[in-house]
């Protein structure tokens, strides 16, 4: 049997009609009174908000010689010489940051000047206003037309993704040894896609 | 070489006395492509080197393109624009004329600091078109010995019919054998070389192969 959508029902609760009675035509709902108007939602923090309250923030004025650490997301637009280490987290250097140190982390964003080598588990950004003088080890790279690069890129395979394939190929030899390839590739499917996640602030790009 | 010997040099290759100045005409200038058959030999040499990661060195501008397609073939790519350093005032000494040379002990204390056999190739591109008389020679000679040996370095060269306003250009290699030309303001064409000059100039290496282009850039692949 026909029962209504509950979107057919909802207009009728802010008109009804009467009973017995033609039904008149529905004027059109005003966005803001009917339940079904959109929601304003809420705004996402983008990647280039450094604002945001879980990124911590130096400004440009700040000056640091010696190490930093830190187990949370930074925005650095100051001067660093030293070492930067994030680890699992990520780092933006913004178009005033002016960095000699070593820097560790897992994604970073460079606008400005950085002088040191790089490592990070993640992804790196070089964007178009930035000057990078060092060598960087990732896994993957942007560069945007117009960053000044002076160094090696080294492009390092993910160690769970080789860890992960050697099942898979095994399984994947199994399965064809027996007769069955289709399960071996849709886990190889699954296992692409779970690895490019990365739960950062990177990833609203 | 002192600087009468150079002022000779640069007489007899056919330079432009007048030394690199801010060049206009490339201002908005259109990228153009260009098949180099050169380069899709130094690209074969590079994906046909089996599991080995092969460490290349781009001398040019940095061109986001070269770097993803090298990854992407799993090289380590190196990058150092030696043109936009040897601008720099600090490595210029005053000579006795007055005029100002390039000084390459200085130069190269700061540049292209490398380990004797790092590279598998280099791509040189135009770059000693442009570059500073006094840089040339040493330079390819530093470039010799940082390459392996039967490593490879892809090198270009105008012809005298490609003229004095040849402008230089950031190098895109789009696909294997093609190549994306982004004219770059401010170097001004230094010399010609000829095919004798080439040779000479890069008499250590094992071979060279030259392949001329339809428009006037002579592309030279040089073996170690």
């Amino acid at each position: 049997m026909w029962k209504p959508r509950p979107e057919d029902i909802k207009p009728m609760s802010t008109n009804p009609s009467q009973p017995g009675q033609p039904a008149q035509p529905v004027p059109p709902p005003v966005a803001a009174a009917t339940p079904s108007a959109p929601v304003p939602h809420k705004e996402t923090p983008k990647a280039s908000d450094p604002h945001r309250a879980d990124v911590g923030h130096i400004g440009k004025s700040v000056q640091i010689k010696g190490e930093l650490t830190g187990s949370e997301d930074l925005y650095l637009d100051g001067s660093i010489e030293g070492t930067v280490d994030l680890r699992d987290h990520s780092l933006i250097i913004g178009p005033n940051g002016k960095i000699k140190a070593a820097i560790s982390a897992r994604d970073l964003v460079v606008h400005g000047r950085v002088e040191g080598n790089i490592t990070a588990t993640g992804r790196v950004e070089l964007r178009k206003s930035c000057t990078l003088i060092g060598d960087v080890s990732t896994q993957r790279i942007v560069i945007e037309d117009g960053a000044f690069f002076k160094g090696a890129i080294d492009i390092k395979e993910n160690t769970q993704n080789v860890e992960a394939r050697k099942p898979l190929a095994s399984a994947a030899s199994a399965g064809m040894s027996s007769g069955s390839g289709s399960g071996s590739s849709s886990g190889a499917v699954s296992y692409s896609a779970s690895s490019d996640s990365q739960g950062s602030f990177l990833d609203g790009k | 070489m002192s600087s009468s010997g150079n002022n000779l040099m640069r007489w007899f290759r056919g330079a432009d006395s007048s030394q690199a100045k801010p060049q206009e005409g490339a201002k908005g200038a259109p990228r153009t492509r260009r098949t180099c058959i050169g380069l899709g030999e130094f690209m074969r040499n590079l994906s046909g080197s089996g599991e080995q990661k092969l460490c290349v060195l781009d001398l040019g501008p940095t061109s986001p393109t070269n770097i993803t397609l090298l990854t992407e073939l799993g090289v380590r790519v190196f990058n150092e624009d030696v043109l936009n350093e040897s601008r720099d005032p600090s490595y210029a000494v005053v000579q006795e004329d007055g005029s100002t040379q390039i000084d390459p002990a200085r130069f190269f204390a700061e540049n292209m600091d490398y380990p004797a056999g790092q590279f598998d190739a280099i791509l040189f591109w135009d770059i000693a078109d442009y570059l500073p008389e006094t840089l040339v020679k040493p330079l390819v000679e530093r470039l010799q010995t940082m390459l392996k040996p039967k490593g490879h370095l892809l090198a270009f060269f105008h012809t005298k019919d490609a003229g004095a306003e040849s402008l230089y250009s950031r190098h895109h290699i789009v696909q294997k054998d093609i190549l994306e030309l982004e004219p770059i303001q401010g170097f001004k064409l230094q010399r010609i070389f000829n095919n004798r000059h080439i040779e000479n100039l890069f008499k250590d290496f094992a071979s060279r192969k030259f392949f001329l282009g339809r428009d006037n850039i002579r592309e030279v692949l040089m073996v170690r």
